[in-house]
């Protein structure tokens, strides 16, 4: 892996001070975001719906004027040094941001044409699989394909920063398949990726560094590894025939913490380090009561787990 | 994956690989795209060539004219008709055209995702000023074409002509950004159809009119247009003040875009 420490000679692919910003209504849409990508790895910004993800991208990639906090892509303003920055980035919007009309090699051709070096239109179209579709026009095309013509966009220019907002949403598994290759191969070649995304499975098994944001604040920040080491990296999950009782549950919590799935009172879950000294606790604690277990399992903490009990599990 | 030239270590390639384009290359790449993209569709075709050629027909071979009551004076209708036809072919293409087509590409975030690559906003500007240049000067050939078989006279000011026109696509083009980046697409799209009807019929655009709305509408983009066409077509001279007043319109078009032009349509 290529990693390049932040120096004036060599700058960060992307470093995010103190970024906030806020839209004409005087909305704060993000607040004090700092973070860096380094070269060679792949960064998560994770977040609920809403939560200024893609503003922050808008801002990284000189889209939207920063109100407050620095923007640099390999040491360079994306608004003041639009060309340096944007020849040297590729992104790829949640919107898709296509014209209707064309047809996807000739975006493609026509996006080649404003980079100095760009990859070969027809290679790329193949490696995406664009090919099959590529007489149609962008109008006719299903949510997927026009998915894998942004990315195709995104990567045209040979970026050495990608930014990809929810990459993998709406595709079918073999495509999301191509976009996690496509990825790591970029990872591989030394690019920095910095990606949004809702599927934590991909954070998990993608990013080398998260970064996660709610209502425009930094909550957390690190490896996978460190987020899902935090507040105790296993999970008991007991299901029993019915609720346990409130004493049941009190000495449980001597344990870890200790919530009910919400809707369904009969399974408990005990987050903490959950060592086989607390496993032989809680079993003779649940035979003394005479609890009758359906499943008593231990997994390890997800990261979809430590995103939920960041964020909260209600509904926004 | 489809890089080609494999070197020693991935920064090594993407240093050497990496970057924009010469700003030359980029607006011409543009230019280009966004004639074939002009060109390729048939509702533009049709508002900016079928209609001003039959508009030109139908106001040079038939009484029309002077059934509306315009003062030909020694002057044939086809050239009075050619005059308002140039200026109406430049609403079309310049106005009318663009203020949809950029209207929709902010819908679907086309310019968003434009403004990302290396051509950035002020080359996506250029690259549509140029292309809608070369579209006119393509509408311009085949009117005149058309006017001297009807027996146009000539005798017309190039160089006023060209800077009529020139001021003229800019200005146009600069009010239907405006419009294209400030309202929705359904909006842009029933208000510049409609102010292309009124600038023809009513705005000075197409004929020019008399007493005080004559006056009123020399001073609104449409009749300086108008005037200073009418102007180097017909009396073979400049209109100082018709060009002036689209100067001023032009730039106070550009401080109102550079204001509230916005790539969001959300």
């Amino acid at each position: 892996m290529v990693r390049v420490s932040d120096t004036p000679a060599s700058p960060a692919p992307l470093h995010i001070s103190g970024l906030a910003f806020s839209y004409r209504t005087g909305q704060r849409a993000v607040d004090d975001v700092s973070l860096r990508a380094a070269a060679g790895t792949v960064h998560a910004i994770l977040g609920p719906n809403g939560a200024g993800k893609s503003t922050t991208i808008a801002c990284a990639v000189g889209l939207h004027r920063p109100s407050a906090g620095t923007v640099r892509i390999f040491g360079r303003d994306p608004v003041a040094d639009h060309s340096f920055t944007a020849g040297r980035t590729g992104v790829m919007l949640q919107d898709g941001g296509l014209p209707m009309a064309a047809r996807p090699l000739a975006v493609l051709t026509h996006l080649s044409r404003l980079y100095a070096s760009p990859l070969d239109v027809t290679e790329l179209a193949e490696r995406l699989g664009i090919t099959s579709f590529a007489d149609r026009s962008i109008r006719r095309l299903s949510g997927g394909q026009r998915q894998r013509v942004g990315l195709a966009a995104a990567l045209i220019g040979r970026p050495r920063l990608l930014f990809l907002d929810e990459p993998t949403a709406g595709l079918d598994p073999q495509a999301a398949l191509v976009v996690r290759e496509v990825i790591d191969e970029q990872r591989r070649a030394g690019a920095s990726v910095v990606l949004t995304t809702h599927d934590m499975d991909d954070a998990q098994r993608l990013a080398d560094e998260i970064t996660i944001i709610d209502h425009g604040r930094v909550i957390a920040a690190g490896t996978p590894r460190r987020l899902m080491n935090g507040g105790g990296n296993r999970m008991l999950r007991i299901v029993t025939g019915s609720p346990l009782s409130a004493e049941v549950s009190r000495a449980l919590a001597v344990h870890g913490s200790v919530d009910q799935t919400p809707g369904d009172a009969a399974t408990t879950l005990v987050r903490g380090d959950i060592t086989p000294a607390d496993l032989a606790a809680i079993t003779r604690l649940l035979a003394d009561h005479d609890v009758v277990c359906e499943e008593f399992a231990v997994t390890g903490r997800t990261l979809n787990d430590v995103f939920l009990d960041l964020t909260g599990r209600s509904l926004r | 994956m489809t890089d080609p030239t494999p070197q020693t270590t991935a920064s090594a390639r993407v240093t050497t690989a990496s970057g924009a384009a010469p700003a030359g290359s980029r607006v011409l790449a543009q230019t280009a795209f966004e004639i074939r993209t002009i060109l390729r569709n048939g509702e533009q075709l049709l508002v900016s060539i079928i209609l001003p050629a039959i508009i030109l027909f139908g106001l040079a071979t038939t009484p029309i004219l002077e059934a509306l009551g315009v003062d030909l004076g020694s002057r044939r209708p086809v050239d009075v008709a050619t005059a308002g036809v140039l200026s109406l072919a430049i609403g079309s293409s310049a106005f009318t055209g663009q203020a949809i087509a950029t209207a929709f590409d902010r819908r679907y975030g086309v310019l968003r995702q434009l403004a990302t690559t290396p051509l950035g906003v002020r080359g996506l500007i250029a690259g549509k000023l140029i292309a809608v240049c070369c579209v006119v000067a393509i509408q311009f050939t085949l009117i005149a074409g058309l006017a001297l078989v009807l027996g146009a006279s000539g005798g017309v000011h190039i160089a006023g002509l060209a800077l009529t026109a020139l001021l003229g696509t800019a200005m146009f083009l600069v009010w239907g950004l405006v419009m294209a980046g400030t309202i929705r697409a359904e909006a842009t799209l029933a208000l510049a159809n409609l102010l292309w009807v009124l600038m023809a019929s009513l705005g000075g655009l197409l004929l020019a009119h008399s007493g005080t709305w004559g006056a009123i509408v020399s001073w609104l983009p449409s009749g300086a247009l108008g005037d200073a066409m009418r102007a180097a077509v017909l009396t073979g001279g400049l209109d100082a003040t018709a060009l002036a007043v689209m100067a001023v319109w032009t730039l106070v078009g550009i401080v109102t875009g550079v204001r509230f032009f916005s790539f969001d349509a959300k």
